[in-house]
């Protein structure tokens, strides 16, 4: 009991002082605190939001493992010393030793300063404000390495995570307050602060930019293209990723948005536990499928020819949309963020729905940057008080009209 | 007349001790005490001063605003204290009980008499306490028309007393207060059940019998309001628990204002759950400590269900509302990775490595810990799980929180209790204290509106 007790003394010794928050939150992190329920309730439920946040961490964990095998799969694959995947998601070319290491050094300070920066941040915050600190960040600073090119210089993570935690979360009031979810938000700044870094066929496999440099420097090694799969598309380039590789995520990407099919696990464990919002998901593939489908019969019906800049997106298969990019990571781990979406049960269908129709709109219209499901959630994030206030005025005013009838 | 309500938002919460169907008379208790804060928004005025001597049944206070709303003592004795708060508020009212009570007769009353007849008896003799009124969850004003009544006979909150066993055999005492009551109403007299109870109120005359069947909150009468008539602006609804209604028929029946009460008292603390026959005010001490509860354990004890009780201290008293004594463990002490630890020893309605899911029928033994600490609203759409009436629950918290009255009217303000948030405040991941928050709404309201 030696721990737990002296713990609880220091505990005592700070309440009510500056440094209690910083102190409760590592305290907390050890130990469920021993405060009971004064009024109200005198039970409570077994959840907290830490229980809650972690479970999103748990479903996230498997897409960091994989983007790490990833990472060094896409290098070594471009340097031409592997050879690529034959056998399904279990093959041996993918999941070697050398493969993860390479990703996980290359990983694992990203993720250091996501955390290390945000949290470090959050105290701060914590401390000023007097207020608890909040577990939102546990899943921000998990995300933030997921969505990011593996070749991002690390001094622009840490100004762009300084921008999202202050500008995006602390300046509302931190977790629960805040308009835009905070790890997009930190995205969107890297692609207008720095778009060179964040688009383009150099950024995507690790190594990529630094040959590029070399060749132009007067070395004569082969450039090693690490062109994603929607950048191809949008210059109508021949894809030759077959779909399995799109759905296991042998593609280069994003560090976890590549595996659409440890995506649609994490997606399901969500929906099981009840933490991620299964309308949000399901309306989002559909409204996606919906759009997909109609740019499929624009092309059909000869509208858009093969001269035109859309026609290498417009023409692909309506369903592969969701293998591609970070179409699936978005839907599931973005879209859900029970802050900034529609909060209503009804308004997270018309919520997703719009998602998945506005993201590949944005694809499709944007060969520049062919990524559309950040802007399209950012964008959804900016409407979705506005689709809970009608759907909520629904309600309004059949209590309003029930009034009405007793007194005619 | 029946009618059928199936409830299917909810969570039913089993809890360990739940009272055994065998009833013992508790020890008489000496000291009883009535809070006027149980009368929530009444300023009293006090009538009986400290060494006189009341019978059961003679008034104690009466209503500042109404003075013909009287607030009578449930036994005969001598007043040994008033207890008073800060600005000379009055906590309590401390009654030595006699060895041999004598009741204040108020005479057999005429259940033929007209409305305005049968309200004056009411508050005369303090019957009016017991009817309460939507909006604000109050005790009813006297010049208000109820546009219907509402009684819930089930009782679906966890480790609640049975309803159907503490009122068997008072079928002419309930029928006596129906009649009376229904006076004041054209809008109907109704009435829930549990849907395969044998309770005494089926056989009733002139009400309206509502089968429910769901998980709690299905027995509350908040959501029998909201399935048969909700409460739209302007109009009101009178609640009275079922177990008072008893006590209001046999005061028209006998003149005598009764407060024998069945009280079940149980929890996991409790050694040998099971009903006693007490009266409103007694001390609880007479009933827990030969039952089981460790004199120096650390429990909670609540009056009232486990959630939305008041939590009262071991020399405390039965409130006047309340038939159930609930005590469970405090469980103040921390716990080492409880927040991602896998659990199964308490109750969740995710599944975020929580598995009561798996063991519908176990019963925990839940603590009064409060599972994690006090957060903003983050998670949505879990509330809506639990909670059965046609209302946004997130959203009417946070109209209250930042206090937009005509949102909050918007909303359905009108139509709610506290008590109907218990659930969402259980299930709450951010540990929002949602009745406080709607309380102190509906007293902003009160104030402001009126």
């Amino acid at each position: 009991m030696g721990l737990k007790q002296n713990l609880h003394n220091i505990r005592e010794k700070y309440k009510g002082t500056k440094m209690a928050p910083a102190f409760n939150a590592l305290h907390t992190f050890l130990y469920t605190p021993n405060d009971t329920t004064h009024g109200g309730t005198h039970i409570k439920a077994a959840d907290d939001l830490k229980r809650t946040m972690n479970t999103v961490i748990m479903a996230l964990i498997p897409c960091l493992i994989f983007g790490m095998f990833n990472a060094g799969y896409q290098h070594y694959l471009a340097v031409g010393e592997i050879e690529a995947v034959t056998s399904g998601f279990f093959s041996s070319e993918f999941w070697t030793l050398q493969n993860f290491t390479l990703g996980f050094w290359k990983i694992l300070p990203i993720l250091l300063i996501s955390y290390g920066v945000g949290l470090g941040i959050e105290f701060l915050f914590a401390v000023i404000k007097g207020h608890e600190v909040e577990e939102g960040y546990l899943v921000t600073g998990m995300l933030v390495p997921l969505i990011v090119p593996i070749d991002i210089p690390l001094w622009m993570l840490v100004v762009a995570v300084a921008f999202g935690v202050v500008i995006g979360k602390e300046v509302f009031g931190g977790t629960g307050m805040n308009i835009l979810n905070p790890a997009l938000t930190i995205r969107a700044f890297l692609f207008f602060a720095y778009p060179t870094w964040m688009s383009g066929d150099k950024v995507w496999v690790e190594g990529a930019t630094e040959r590029a440099k070399e060749i132009i420097a007067g070395s004569n090694a082969d450039a090693i293209s690490g062109e994603t799969i929607l950048g191809g598309l949008a210059q109508s380039h021949p894809i030759d990723y077959s779909v399995a590789d799109m759905f296991f995520g042998f593609i280069p990407g994003s560090i976890g948005e590549t595996s659409t099919l440890l995506i649609l696990l994490g997606g399901l464990f969500l929906i099981f536990t009840k933490i991620g919002s299964w309308r949000i998901m399901l309306s989002s593939v559909i409204g996606a499928l919906v759009m997909g489908y109609i740019f499929n019969l624009v092309v059909a019906a000869g509208w858009i020819t093969e001269t035109s800049n859309f026609y290498g997106l417009m023409n692909t298969e309506f369903w592969h949309h969701l293998l591609i990019g970070g179409m699936a990571f978005g839907i599931v781990y973005m879209a859900t963020d029970p802050v900034t979406a529609s909060q209503t049960n009804k308004g997270k269908w018309i919520y997703g729905f719009l998602i998945g129709f506005i993201s590949i709109m944005i694809r499709v219209f944007n060969p520049a940057y062919p990524e559309g499901v950040m802007l399209a959630i950012l964008l959804m994030n900016v409407f979705a008080p506005t689709i809970d206030h009608y759907v909520v005025q629904g309600n309004v005013k059949r209590r309003l009209k029930r009034g009405k009838l007793k007194t005619a | 007349m029946s009618k059928d309500i199936k409830i299917k938002k909810g969570l039913d919460i089993k809890l360990v001790g739940e009272a055994e169907k065998a009833t013992e008379n508790a020890v008489i208790s000496n000291f009883y005490s009535i809070r006027p804060e149980d009368f929530h928004t009444i300023i009293p005025k006090l009538v009986a001063k400290e060494g006189t001597h009341v019978k059961a049944g003679e008034t104690l206070f009466y209503n500042k605003d109404n003075e013909a709303m009287k607030f009578v003592s449930p036994v005969s004795g001598e007043i040994t204290e008033i207890q008073r708060g800060p600005r000379r508020r009055i906590d309590a009212i401390k009654i030595t009980a006699d060895k041999a009570q004598t009741f204040l007769d108020h005479g057999k009353f005429d259940l033929a008499s007209d409305a305005e007849k049968t309200k004056a008896h009411l508050l005369a003799t303090g019957c009016w306490a017991f009817i309460k009124q939507r909006p604000y969850d109050v005790v009813a004003k006297a010049d208000s028309t109820p546009k219907a009544i509402f009684v819930s006979g089930y009782a679906s909150a966890p480790l609640a007393a049975d309803l159907d066993y503490t009122l068997a055999g008072k079928e002419a005492e309930l029928q006596a207060a129906v009649d009376a009551l229904s006076k004041f109403t054209d809008g109907g007299f109704h009435i829930s059940v549990g849907a395969s109870s044998n309770s005494p109120l089926a056989s009733l005359q002139n009400v309206t019998i509502h089968k429910v069947s769901g998980p709690h909150p299905s027995g509350n009468v908040g959501t029998l309001i909201n399935k048969v008539s909700p409460v739209n602006k302007g109009e009101t609804v009178w609640t009275v628990n079922a177990q008072d209604l008893v006590i209001i028929g046999e005061l028209l029946l006998t003149g005598q204002f009764n407060a024998e009460r069945i009280v079940a008292l149980a929890g996991s603390s409790v050694k040998k759950p099971r009903y006693f026959k007490t009266k409103i005010g007694s001390e609880i001490s007479t009933m827990v400590y030969d039952n089981g509860v460790e004199r120096d354990g650390d429990d909670r004890f609540i009056s009232g269900n486990v959630l939305s009780g008041k939590r009262v201290q071991p020399d405390g008293h039965l409130d006047y509302y309340s038939n159930i004594i609930s005590v469970i463990p405090e469980g103040n002490d921390y716990e080492l990775f409880g927040w991602n630890k896998p659990v199964f020893d308490k109750v969740s309605n995710t599944r975020a490595l929580t598995f009561s899911w798996l063991t519908p029928n176990k019963k925990y033994e839940l603590n009064a810990n409060m599972n994690g600490e006090h957060r903003n609203f983050v998670l949505t759409g879990n509330y809506e799980q639990v909670f059965p009436l046609d209302i946004y629950p997130m959203q009417i918290l946070k109209s209250c929180l930042y206090k937009d009255l005509d949102e909050m009217e918007a909303l359905g303000m009108y139509e709610v209790a506290p008590e109907d948030f218990a659930l969402t405040e259980f299930v709450c991941v951010s540990k929002q204290p949602h009745q406080q928050i709607i309380r102190a709404g509906l007293d902003l309201m009160l104030e402001e509106i009126g």
